[in-house]
């Protein structure tokens, strides 16, 4: 166990004036799981991109297995032992699971040898770590967790020692995360290195041996994960206290705000995105809709916002009876009484080459007071915008920034301060801490419960678990675009909601 | 009637040859993720040098490889352009096709003198006709014979060469090792990038194929099937190829059976008996827009969905770049 797999010694890098790591050092044992843990931008991913040759380092050294290597390509970190599943898989989908793990390793000019040596070598490989998958599928017919199998099959395949996972539970339910960490084990058992990137505490507490923690681009501390606990790790990862819990009174619901009935949505592709939805939210409560992304409640969202016309099944909103043939378009819906923060910011929330101030009153331009008798009236837009981004707590509170220039948490911020302020009736959220660090959560999240306290009806759309079962006073469960069940967020219990993410329901389970 | 079928085929096969060339050099290309239009210009370019290089050395076959050297030339341009300087891919190949269009016309003007044309060529300068073993003995086989004496033999060894490249073009692309990582970069580059593969190399590899097989196309006009080079000689063909490489699906085989069903409209226009049997119900001005745009019209017709949807390699168009 004394080894040393991978050392780091004050590694630096800069991308322009952006300090990405600053000095960091890094051991890491092999034979152990190490967890790097850190906000979004703390410098994780920029650390784990060096290592695998993705980007080079300023300045710095890394030595691997003890030997000082220099790493300048993925091949060199291949050759290395070192071996990498991205968050986002860098698989093709249109090819085969053996084509994918051939791809790079191929020799000679004719590809059937290459790949008889492969396929063998894969079922090998299979029986050893228990990885099962079946090489002849083509991966986009895959679920995720079994193409994320193929990620760790390739890099073994590729003679890796040294693992690194980059957010690998991102896209995962609670149970393909628990098949994932017994893999992770099984491989530890066997004598590999595992590297472990997330935001998550629970998973480092749950499966690491060591963890390291980082912080604005620098290591800030190292513990042996037994000795060290989530409070703890949470501090040092933000630097200061930090409430885990969302402090809040129970949910005084009012009269249906948003009643959805029998809604059905096919896409451009003809697939059925929504089957069937019925539900209700009141005022003065929180429903969360809980799923792993992409089982329909992005387009569930669309719909009931007025992006995307629907097909069966009607929206009924401050009394207003939406059908398939009486439309209302996202304009509509918002003098209807919603407010609406989408799940993509850069894509939906905001234009991110304009101004705060520009971004601010978007959607709401029409707005009266906004406008003077011909042209925008500027002064009181850029004043107006100051107050609602003193308000909350928009950093840099400059109304002339350009959007893109914020980070994340503060673009986020931005949206939720234009959302917000308008006093919508019904509020419509879509993953609005994604990509968002902890401090811009405490403070979203506190806002949305004060909107809940103030008599609003909030419907919330995350694939953060922790979230909805934070924030949520009655939880649907998304699957396949069908509502799995419904539970009350007290007796919510992880396991249960996890199989029905997973599809399965209460009676078969 | 059995003769004018066989000569209409025969007449197919002729005309189709530098759609199949183009088609397959577009396969390469787009399958690595390069888009090209500029299979127009590689085709004129190709044109003007084999003809230009048959008149000066008085050989076909340095005409040919001349026109192999422009087409490597033009698509080497677009990928320094595209890849290297992640340039737009769709502008890069319009300059490159107006760029030949203009090129060829002052280089025939100031070289030869005749209005943008290069000289007659002899026929020792160019490719000839080809009479396969056997062929006239087995003349008077019903049907077997007549097919061997008609329609496979007696072509130009153009002919042959665009044939046999379909099958070596299918084989690369999908059974062998480059196949995949061309496939793979057209797809998904990044993925490629982590396998420790460089994308911009196998990106200009497919483009070095691309120019080779385009330029070919060009040579097939001019030292072919014409003995001269003339102003706007591909005259859209490199279009036409385009489009039935999108209709096959970017796939070699369906590729060329777009290109022969194109190449069948365009016979049919040539011959004057059917064109006569069709005159009755068409009148004849119409009849010959008709089936001048009739490509382009089953094109549309295909693409709407009636041989399913042709789905592009994902990364088709976008520069590779590690940055977001």
């Amino acid at each position: 166990m004394s080894t040393v797999a991978i050392e780091l010694t004050d590694i630096n890098k800069y991308f322009g004036n952006v300090c990405a790591n600053k000095d960091v050092s890094l051991k890491v044992e092999s034979g152990t799981i190490h967890g790097i843990i850190g906000e979004n931008g703390a410098g994780k991913s920029t650390l784990m991109s060096i290592l695998y040759g993705f980007y080079q380092a300023d300045s710095g050294a890394i030595a691997v297995q003890e030997k000082s290597t220099e790493i300048r390509s993925a091949h060199d970190a291949i050759a290395a032992g070192i071996g990498m599943v991205h968050q986002h898989f860098m698989l093709v989908d249109t090819f085969t699971v053996l084509e994918n793990v051939v791809l790079g390793t191929e020799t000679g000019f004719s590809l059937q040898e290459s790949m008889q040596k492969t396929e063998r070598e894969l079922q090998r490989l299979e029986k050893d770590y228990h990885l099962e998958v079946d090489i002849n599928a083509v991966i986009n017919t895959l679920p995720v967790g079994l193409q994320q199998r193929v990620e760790i099959l390739k890099a073994l395949y590729r003679g890796a020692d040294i693992l690194i996972l980059d957010e690998p539970t991102g896209v995962l339910t609670p149970q393909e995360a628990d098949h994932l960490f017994r893999i992770l084990n099984e491989l530890r058992e066997q004598g590999k290195t595992v590297i472990l990137i997330t935001h998550k505490l629970r998973e480092i507490m749950a499966i690491t041996d060591n963890v390291s923690v980082m912080r604005q681009g620098e290591m800030v501390a190292h513990r042996k994960t037994s000795e060290t606990d989530r409070e703890e790790l949470a501090e040092l990862m933000v630097g200061r206290k930090v409430l885990m819990q969302v402090d809040k009174a129970p949910a005084k619901p009012g009269s249906p705000m948003l009643t959805v009935k029998h809604l059905d949505y096919i896409d451009d592709f003809g697939v059925r995105r929504v089957k069937d939805v019925s539900f209700e939210v009141h005022c003065g409560e929180i429903v969360g809709i809980a799923g792993v992304s992409g089982n329909g409640q992005s387009e569930l969202m669309e719909v009931i916002t007025g992006i995307k016309p629907f097909q069966k099944g009607q929206i009924q909103i401050s009394g207003q009876t939406i059908t398939s043939t009486v439309r209302a378009d996202a304009a509509t819906m918002r003098r209807f009484g919603m407010a609406h923060v989408p799940e993509d910011r850069q894509r939906r929330g905001l234009v991110t080459s304009f101004s705060a101030n520009e971004n601010i009153i978007l959607g709401y331009h029409k707005n009266p007071s906004y406008n003077n008798f011909i042209e925008m009236d500027r002064d009181f837009i850029i004043q107006s915008c100051k107050k609602q981004m003193e308000h909350f707590d928009v950093r840099p509170d400059n109304p002339h920034l350009r959007a893109s220039l914020f980070s994340g948490g503060n673009q986020q911020k931005l949206v939720v301060a234009r959302e917000f302020e308008r006093d919508p009736a019904l509020l419509v959220v879509g993953q609005p801490t994604r990509g968002v660090d902890i401090g811009a959560i405490e403070f979203i999240h506190r806002q949305i419960i004060a909107m809940r306290d103030a008599g609003k009806a909030v419907l919330l759309v995350s694939v953060e678990l922790d979230e909805i079962l934070s924030l949520s006073d009655r939880i649907l469960v998304m699957f396949d675009g069908q509502i799995m069940g419904e539970i009350l967020a007290k007796d919510a219990d992880e396991r249960e909601i996890g199989l029905l993410m997973a599809g399965v329901r209460k009676e078969a389970a | 009637m059995w003769t004018d079928v066989l000569l209409i085929l025969d007449a197919t096969l002729r005309i189709s040859v530098p759609f199949v060339l183009a088609a397959m050099g577009g396969i390469f290309a787009e399958r690595s993720g390069v888009i090209d239009f500029g299979l127009e210009g590689k085709m004129l370019g190709g044109a003007f040098v084999a003809a230009t290089v048959a008149h000066l050395t008085q050989s076909a076959w340095w005409g040919l490889l001349g026109s192999i050297g422009i087409g490597i030339i033009f698509s080497m341009i677009h990928g320094y352009a595209s890849v290297s300087k992640r340039g737009n891919q769709v502008v890069s190949c319009v300059a490159i096709n107006i760029f030949a269009m203009g090129l060829t016309v002052v280089l025939a003007n100031a070289w030869f003198h005749m209005g943008g044309k290069t000289p007659q060529l002899p026929k020792e300068a160019r490719f000839m006709s080809i009479e396969l073993p056997f062929a006239e003995e087995f003349r008077n086989i019903p049907i077997i014979g007549e097919i061997y004496y008609e329609l496979i033999s007696g072509h130009n060894a153009l002919v042959y060469i665009a044939f046999i490249a379909v099958p070596i073009t299918a084989w690369v692309v999908f059974k062998s090792s480059f196949g995949l990582r061309l496939r793979a970069t057209g797809e998904n580059p990044l993925a490629v990038d982590t396998t420790g593969i460089s994308v911009n190399k196998t990106r200009y590899q497919a483009l070095i194929l691309n120019g080779i097989l385009g330029g070919m196309s060009g040579a097939y006009l001019s030292t072919a099937h014409l003995a001269f080079f003339v102003k706007d000689m591909s005259a859209g063909k490199g279009y036409i190829a385009l489009a039935a490489m999108i209709v096959g699906k970017w796939r070699p085989y369906p590729a060329m059976f777009a290109c022969l069903l194109f190449s069948f409209l365009f016979a049919i226009k040539d011959k004057p008996e059917i064109f006569d049997l069709l005159k009755g119900i068409i009148p004849v001005k119409l009849l010959n827009s008709f089936l001048d745009m009739s490509p382009y019209i089953l094109t549309i017709i295909f693409l709407a969905g009636f041989v399913g949807k042709a789905v592009a390699p994902k990364a088709i168009g976008q520069p590779f770049s590690k940055e977001k």
